[in-house]
């Protein structure tokens, strides 16, 4: 289904990180907070020049660095606006203090992510290190196939987070430079189609200290004391209520997956797990962001040639989509778990340990590798991906994994 | 300036009559400097508010949950970003005010830090702040120290004090360092308003804080407040202590609009009459934290502090005048 109210469709050439300030603009954001670092950087430079030439009613903080960026996203957000920053890298690290109080104040910000490796040695290029270091932070997580998809996803992620029910803060990631600096055709919403979808920030209603109920942020009207000192009587029922929040988030993505369907003619899978070819599988792969382009058509070329090869790309990463996963992995032989990242001295990366833990419940599970690739921008092409395949026909073949951790790619 | 919403003679009785909104029941220690300045302070507000505060004792002593002492809105983040917070919340007011999203016609907007969040883990932050010019006023409450986690030594503690990172041992007699000039380098950022003050001399503080206030853009207000149980002083001394840092001109209180100094009053007094100036002895000799600097081997310490309170003082003189 295409465009609705019998408008044309419209595109704009945009690479990853224009589409995201676009999105941002479109979702007529109250206050940016940001701080530039490669390859986030496009993203500040477009919005302000939104702000400069008077597109936007946005308040622009260019702060001194990402802490200040978030912070005063955080603190904008809890005075009841609608909040976005972006970053990456360095720059999400030296967040990182912030991001846990940001989850823990409830603040529902909205974070475009650059995906990029973390030093050292410095690397500009793209991988998951610096937001998979952020998985236990509190934040939700949305991983994009394309520039597409980052638009689609910005817009969705404010509808998300906002929601009363959840009120948390969202990373939107999308591959540093394969998706940022790529320039794609983006099939783009009218302004009052997304103003209408995104909507006005509707505020939770909490009981404040004096027993009134009121909407959850800093007001002279209804002062309410946000950040305090919480010892071991209250901090655990705090955190179990972030936790609630994560669930009803796995349920609100989905529903704005579906949502914004209706509005674009797009949807990503359920929103939470997007599949390939996937169903009549025997052997599969599991992965983030922009690789599964790639591995369609990889996998196009095998089913050419008779090999029953299947893709699941984990869209949503926090609140993980464990039974997803069990529905749609469980028939396979084989399964190889891709990670952009690595979590040293672990057992393999954060998306296979995440994922082997989650199908291990199921009464019979495929054979489950890890792959190890792309780190620092190293190039995920066909050929090299056609590997992990080709070993994961051996592994079903022989119903034996030799070893579990594999590097792609790597110069050894 | 703008003209004041409000009247502020902040005469004792006025003062008396305004309700607190920093409110008693909070944990400080008994004689806590700065829980009387965040109590005055709050009375020179003018109308909608909202407070930010860094991580520090009087943080945590005014919101322990399910209580607090805050009437007004309040929000803690973390140590170092107070000022990136106030930046923050003065940017959705100002947006959801053009969206008319907010009824108030003006919010005013106050960030509070102690000297470990304004000269160390904050100074960064805030100098971003005052440099994007939000309309903001920053107070600084200098305790000389880390006193929330026990007493540590910061940017902001003086040449010769105890503290338990800089102990007085037998190798090094305390903190070897200087003070921070802090308002120096706040005052190099060219802001419109930049003021000390002490909670003895309460209605200059009072006036300070509202002066902050009534500027468009960022102020700077630091508060020296006494801190019994970092100084190892008399709890009913707080006050009194408060007096001496200015008569002995350890901490001379002073404005500056748009640059120009002026000396407050009770300062004023030691240009006018040098004579009457009293010795820094008078105000180190019963701190416990400055005990160790009266034995013998140490008298040349107590030499450096009187030279380098002069030669500050002398300073601040000239910096006057120049004005």
């Amino acid at each position: 289904m295409a465009q609705q109210q019998g408008k044309p469709e419209k595109f704009l050439a945009f690479n990853g990180d224009e589409a995201v300030a676009f999105a941002a603009k479109q979702s007529d954001v109250d206050v940016v907070a940001a701080y530039p670092i490669t390859p986030q950087t496009i993203i500040v430079e477009k919005f302000s020049e939104y702000v400069a030439n008077g597109e936007v009613q946005t308040e622009f903080v260019c702060t001194e660095s990402e802490h200040s960026a978030i912070s005063a996203s955080l603190s904008a957000s809890t005075t009841g606006a609608r909040t976005f920053t972006a970053s990456a890298s360095a720059g999400l690290a030296l967040m990182h203090e912030i991001l846990f109080v940001t989850s823990g104040s409830r603040a529902p910000v909205v974070m475009a992510v650059a995906n990029r490796a973390l030093s050292s040695p410095i690397n500009i290029h793209g991988d998951h290190s610096d937001s998979m270091a952020e998985r236990d932070s509190g934040w939700l997580h949305i991983y994009v196939e394309n520039a597409q998809e980052a638009y689609d996803s910005i817009i969705q992620a404010f509808k998300i987070a906002e929601d009363p029910d959840v009120s948390l803060p969202i990373i939107v990631g999308l591959d540093g430079f394969t998706i940022s600096h790529t320039l794609e055709n983006v099939n783009i919403l009218p302004d009052e189609v997304v103003k209408q979808f995104v909507g006005e920030r509707v505020l939770p209603m909490v009981m404040n200290h004096e027993g009134k109920t009121v909407p959850f942020k800093l007001d002279p009207d209804n002062p309410m004391t946000m950040g305090p000192n919480v010892s071991s009587t209250y901090y655990f029922e705090f955190k179990r209520q972030q936790e609630e929040a994560m669930k009803n988030a796995l349920k609100k993505i989905q529903e704005v997956n579906a949502n914004y369907a209706k509005l674009s003619g797009r949807s990503y899978g359920d929103g939470l797990v997007d599949t390939y070819k996937l169903d009549d599988a025997e052997i599969a792969v599991v992965v983030v962001g922009s690789t599964a382009g790639t591995l369609k058509v990889l996998i196009d070329e095998l089913r050419n040639e008779g090999i029953k090869a299947g893709l699941l790309r984990l869209r949503t990463f926090r609140p993980f989509p464990a039974e997803q996963l069990q529905n749609a992995l469980k028939h396979l032989k084989a399964l190889a778990v891709m990670d952009k990242s690595m979590s040293f001295g672990g057992l393999g990366g954060p998306v296979f340990a995440e994922v082997r833990n989650a199908l291990f419940d199921l009464k019979q599970h495929p054979l489950i590798i890890n792959y190890i690739f792309g780190l620092g921008g190293r190039d995920s092409n066909p050929l090299g991906l056609r590997k992990v395949f080709e070993n994961l026909q051996q592994v079903a073949k022989s119903g034996q994994i030799e070893d579990i951790v594999h590097y792609l790619g790597l110069k050894e | 300036m703008t003209t004041t919403t409000q009247d502020w003679k902040f005469t004792a009785k006025d003062v008396a009559l305004k309700p607190d909104l920093f409110l008693s029941g909070h944990r400080a220690c008994a004689g806590c400097g700065p829980a009387t300045v965040l109590r005055m302070i709050m009375k020179a507000t003018r109308g909608p508010t909202i407070v930010t505060q860094a991580t520090g004792c009087m943080e945590i002593v005014g919101s322990i949950y399910p209580y607090t002492s805050w009437g007004l809105p309040w929000l803690h983040t973390a140590f170092e970003n107070a000022a990136a917070n106030a930046s923050g919340i003065e940017a959705a007011i100002k947006a959801m005010r053009k969206k008319g999203k907010i009824k108030q016609e003006h919010i005013d907007v106050i960030a509070i830090a102690g000297d470990g969040g304004t000269y160390d883990i904050g100074l960064q932050a805030l100098s971003g702040a005052i440099e994007r010019g939000h309309d903001f006023l920053f107070v600084l409450y200098d305790n000389e120290g880390y006193m929330n986690t026990g007493i540590q030594r910061s940017g902001g503690t003086p040449t010769g004090a105890s503290t338990t990172t800089t102990p007085a041992g037998t190798a090094i007699p305390g903190k070897l360092e200087k003070k921070k000039p802090i308002t120096e380098i706040i005052m190099a950022h060219e802001l419109e308003y930049v003021a000390t003050a002490t909670p003895y001399y309460w209605k200059d503080m009072l006036t300070k804080v509202r002066k902050g206030l009534e500027v468009e853009g960022p102020a700077f207000l630091h508060i020296f407040a006494p801190c019994p149980r970092g100084w190892r002083t008399d709890p009913s001394k707080t006050m009194a202590y408060s007096k001496l840092s200015v008569e002995t001109c350890v901490f001379p209180i002073w404005e500056a609009t748009n640059g120009k100094r002026a000396l407050s009053t009770p300062s004023k007094m030691y240009s006018l009459a040098p004579e009457k100036k009293k010795p820094v002895t008078d105000y180190l000799k019963d701190q416990g934290r400055f005990r160790h600097l009266f034995k013998p081997e140490n008298k040349h310490i107590i030499d450096q502090i009187q030279q380098v309170t002069d030669e500050r003082w002398q300073k601040l003189l000239k910096q006057c005048e120049q004005a």
